[in-house]
């Protein structure tokens, strides 16, 4: 227990004087945390949107005009038909359509129900969802002030869908994807990077020839990484509940549960690495484009897997963080408890399992 | 009492093509300090990697204080010190840090051993809070054994301990090591400082994976009588040019300020080497026969081998 | 042979980093056409000379020309005129022979045809024939050594700075490399040369011996051992390092 607290203090110390990986440590996770966060949430002002306007009435024209007053949107064209949306979309002019049926006047007035669409460019699904939101508000408005304080039946429909990206789901879909590229960045590459380190330095030559059992240098090594993962976690969670009003739904005990177990993937990757390599930069290459790229292509997070070719949909199943992606996200973001994500939870025990056997079974007990 | 033995040890690296030793074989005498001389790239390491566990020999035995090196590597994994020939502690963290944590690894405290390591580290504990990447080479060796000590081992391996270290460290580190000696810990060291041959009870001459030569300095050198002269005159370059032209010589190689000329055994090779270099138009000339030194021994096995 | 055109002058030359004085006013000369022992202790401060004189450090105070140049100012023009080689950055393991040459030639300005011949010439001196297009890795380190010289000195610099390049080597590879070097000082090339063997100190011309960061002792070899009065280069170094009071 000694030597583990002397292993344990001994990593921090390594950390703790080596700027750049704490940066890399603390710093990605708020940086990318922030940079995501804010970057695609305050983008919506002053949008431009289109007007297809098919009964051009009293009321319609009133709307329009709120539309164009508001501070998130100005309408730069009037639309004359529906086939002309696509393609303004396409020439990037247009963010959003907002259509209104014919005769939305006179529904109003006779059968108290009239019905407003919005179409969004979902290229971009968050600004997208943050637009359909303000635009929400701007109809709810009006209609509260044509209601007065009368309480009669009768209210606007708001139908509103997506074009190009039509199962979006929420606008902080990038937690749940910022939490699993962090957690393999750090877990494999900053763990494998150190072991490698050790190597390289010649103070694995060292410890070898020493009483302590050799996996025990690598254990030992790999869990202060457990600990500032999971510190990562809590950041990162922190953060979205704080600064970026997260709404909290999902059990978040579950989650860190979960999340310790994926540091495990990426911890056992991490010591996978280390034990085929020798140099850290063969294991900084292995990490990024061994794991980083299919965790960021593979995961769900950037590119919908169901859009992907059949192939890749295929591959996409070997990647571990496609499964953390989804049990994450199917948590934090859909509310959704274990009996959701059991599955995705088996794959990874497994795949954690298989990394482990090869990693201890690589493992060198001397030099070659 | 033998206390490191090596059996027609051979080892080959990138699939046999390179030959790193070459059926080595010798024995340690419990107690001893032991010197392992050559050039870098003989195979000191190596062997030091097999006797220490690290690797595996192609062929061959090998055992330390009794254990076998390839069945036994976690008993003998505790009782040796290693030094490697790179520096290899954390340079990110103190002296003071280093020392405590090696200590902990090998299951004890500086505290417990402090006896043994005491004349050592007094000289580096005024520095004690200096991270060890920032000491100088003189001062991270002297470290780097405190750490190989710190468990109180019974054979210490040395790997190249002196190399680029200026003659005053070194003799210092010497003259540590004898006093090692004395507390009955066997020693291994490896050099390419021939004139370290001196300090070791006995060496092993190590050159292209093979071993040249291994006894006492003074054995080695009586085996090995040579026709040797110390010459030297006004233009010394010069004079190396001319003596390695004359008919009789062997070889010549300078040697600080005098050259070394082994002449062949001829009768009037050396009466004739005079009236020759006066002829090349040298002056104040110099001739006296001596005997071979360590390094005179070297290049003869070398250019014998 | 030696002249009196100086190719390194110094006065006063000083290096501070932070409170600690790493070269402490130190002035010295070096002959066109010498062999210049440069020793010292550990940490007495011999390397950051040495990169001052190599144009790669701007000194805190003093001056100093190296083959005419001004190293505050002209260190660009230094690093022309100069050869440079150390034991640990030599050569690229992962080129051949010639590759090597060929390149180190053509950092300092050779124009193709030259670099032909005179890496031909070189690998012909060299007797490295067979192993021209070998990589330079797979050779031993002796090779290695005599390879890095020739490349330090292919552009006929007006010196060469020499870093422990013996260091390691066995005796035989040793002695030819000072081979190689007084082949060198015939060509009017002057050498500037570091070493903890204190047989090679004996070869030199003039030897200077650093302790903590000063220049306590500089002469010909014999005029040391007379003014110390003792018989060898490690009885002077011996007796000179042993004041040094710098905790290294």
């Amino acid at each position: 227990m000694k030597l583990f607290f002397a292993f344990i203090r001994k990593e921090f110390w390594h950390v703790l004087r080596d700027t750049r990986s704490l940066i890399i440590l603390l710093g990605l996770p708020v940086m990318m945390m922030l940079l995501f966060g804010f970057a695609l949430s305050n983008e919506v002002k002053n949008s431009n949107i289109g007007i297809l306007d098919l009964s051009h009435d009293e009321s319609t024209i009133q709307l329009a005009d709120r539309f164009d007053q508001s501070r998130y949107f100005s309408v730069t064209q009037k639309l004359k038909r529906e086939s002309e949306i696509a393609e303004a979309f396409r020439k990037n002019e247009l963010r959003m359509v907002v259509i209104f049926p014919p005769n939305f006047q006179e529904n109003i007035s006779h059968n108290k129900q009239a019905q407003i669409r919005f179409i969004g460019d979902a290229t971009d699904p968050n600004t997208s969802n943050i637009m359909i939101n303000y635009a929400t508000a701007i109809i709810r408005d009006y209609q509260n002030e044509i209601l007065g304080e009368q309480k009669l039946p009768y209210r606007i429909e708001l139908e509103s869908s997506m074009l190009y990206n039509p199962k979006l789901s929420s606008a902080f879909n990038f937690v749940p994807g910022v939490m699993t590229l962090i957690l393999m960045l750090l877990g494999a590459m900053m763990t494998s990077v150190s072991i490698v380190k050790e190597k390289e330095k010649g103070t694995m030559e060292i410890l070898l020839v020493s009483p302590m059992r050799p996996i025990m240098v690598v254990i030992t090594k790999a869990i202060p990484y457990l600990l500032l993962c999971f510190v990562d976690v809590l950041l990162i969670l922190l953060l979205a509940y704080t600064v970026l009003d997260m709404p909290m739904r999902g059990n978040i005990g579950l989650l860190l549960a979960e999340s310790i177990l994926f540091i495990f993937t990426t911890l056992s990757l991490g010591l996978l690495i280390s034990n085929l390599v020798d140099t850290q930069q063969v294991a900084m290459f292995i990490s990024l484009v061994g794991l980083l790229m299919p965790a960021l292509i593979f995961s769900g997070f950037m590119f919908p897997l169901e859009n992907m070719p059949l192939p890749m949909q295929v591959i996409s199943n070997i990647v571990p963080t496609k499964w953390f992606y989804s049990i994450v996200s199917t948590i934090m973001v859909k509310g959704l408890g274990f009996e959701y994500v059991w599955k995705q939870t088996l794959i990874l025990v497994g795949m954690t399992l298989f990394y482990l056997t090869i990693a201890m079974k690589k493992f060198k007990i001397r030099l070659e | 009492m033998a206390e490191v033995i090596i059996q027609n040890i051979t080892k080959t690296y990138e699939k046999g093509t390179v030959k790193a030793l070459d059926n080595v074989s010798f024995t340690v005498k419990s107690g001893e300090l032991f010197g392992l001389i050559g050039a870098d790239g003989a195979g000191k390491t190596s062997l030091f990697r097999i006797l220490t566990t690290l690797l595996i020999p192609d062929s061959g035995k090998a055992s330390v204080a009794g254990f076998d090196v390839i069945q036994d590597f976690k008993k003998i994994r505790e009782i040796v010190g290693y030094m490697p020939g790179k520096f290899s502690l954390y340079q990110d963290l103190s002296i003071e840090e280093n020392l405590n944590f090696f200590a902990t690894v090998f299951g004890t405290t500086v505290e417990e051993n402090y006896e043994l390591i005491r004349e050592i580290y007094v000289q580096i504990e005024p520095f004690k809070k200096r991270l060890a990447g920032q000491l100088s080479g003189g001062m991270k060796q002297k470290l780097a054994l405190c750490c190989a000590l710190i468990h109180e081992p019974k054979v210490l391996f040395l790997d190249e301990p002196t190399t680029g270290v200026d003659p005053v460290s070194r003799k210092e580190f010497w003259e540590m090591l004898g006093r090692l000696k004395e507390r009955g810990i066997t020693i291994m060291v490896s050099t390419p400082y021939m004139d370290e041959a001196k300090l070791c009870d006995r060496i092993a001459l190590i050159q292209n994976s093979k071993i040249l030569d291994i006894d006492t300095l003074e054995g080695i050198l009586s085996k090995n009588k040579q026709n040797l002269f110390a010459v030297n005159s006004d233009k010394m370059y010069q004079l190396l040019k001319d003596l390695r032209a004359y008919p009789n010589t062997i070889s010549c190689f300078a040697f600080g300020q005098k050259h070394h000329l082994q002449l062949n055994s001829g009768e009037n090779s050396l009466k004739s080497l005079l009236p020759y270099l006066k002829q090349k138009g040298h002056t104040n000339i110099s001739i006296k026969a001596i005997s071979p030194d360590i390094e005179d021994t070297f290049i003869k096995l070398m250019q014998d081998a | 042979m030696l002249s009196q055109e100086t190719v390194i002058t110094t006065h006063n030359l000083t290096k501070s980093f932070g409170d600690f004085t790493a070269v402490n006013a130190i002035t010295f000369e070096v002959k066109a056409g010498e062999i210049f022992g440069f020793l010292g202790a550990n940490g007495a401060g011999k390397t950051t000379a040495m990169r001052i004189l190599c144009g790669l450090l701007s000194p805190t105070s003093g001056e100093a020309t190296v083959a005419g140049f001004d190293v505050y100012k002209e260190n660009e023009s230094i690093k022309k005129h100069i050869g440079y080689m150390s034991q640990k950055f030599s050569l690229f393991e992962d080129l051949t022979v010639r590759e090597n040459i060929e390149f180190f030639g053509g950092i300092y300005g050779l124009s193709r045809k030259e670099l032909k011949e005179k890496g031909n010439d070189l690998i012909q001196r060299l007797g490295m024939g067979k192993e021209a297009e070998k990589l330079v890795g797979s050779l031993p380190l002796g090779w290695k050594q005599k390879i890095s010289f020739s490349t330090a000195i292919l552009h006929q610099p007006k010196i060469v700075f020499l870093d422990e390049p013996t260091g390691g080597v066995d005796p035989i590879t040793r002695r030819q490399f000072w081979d190689m070097i007084y082949e060198a000082t015939d060509s009017g090339i002057t050498v500037f040369v570091t070493t903890h063997y204190m047989d090679e100190a004996e070869y030199c011309n003039r030897v200077s011996i650093m302790v903590d960061g000063s220049i306590s002792a500089l002469d010909t070899p014999n005029n040391l051992k007379h003014q110390f009065d003792t018989d060898s280069m490690e009885g002077v170094f011996l007796k000179l390092a042993r004041q040094a009071k710098r905790g290294e």
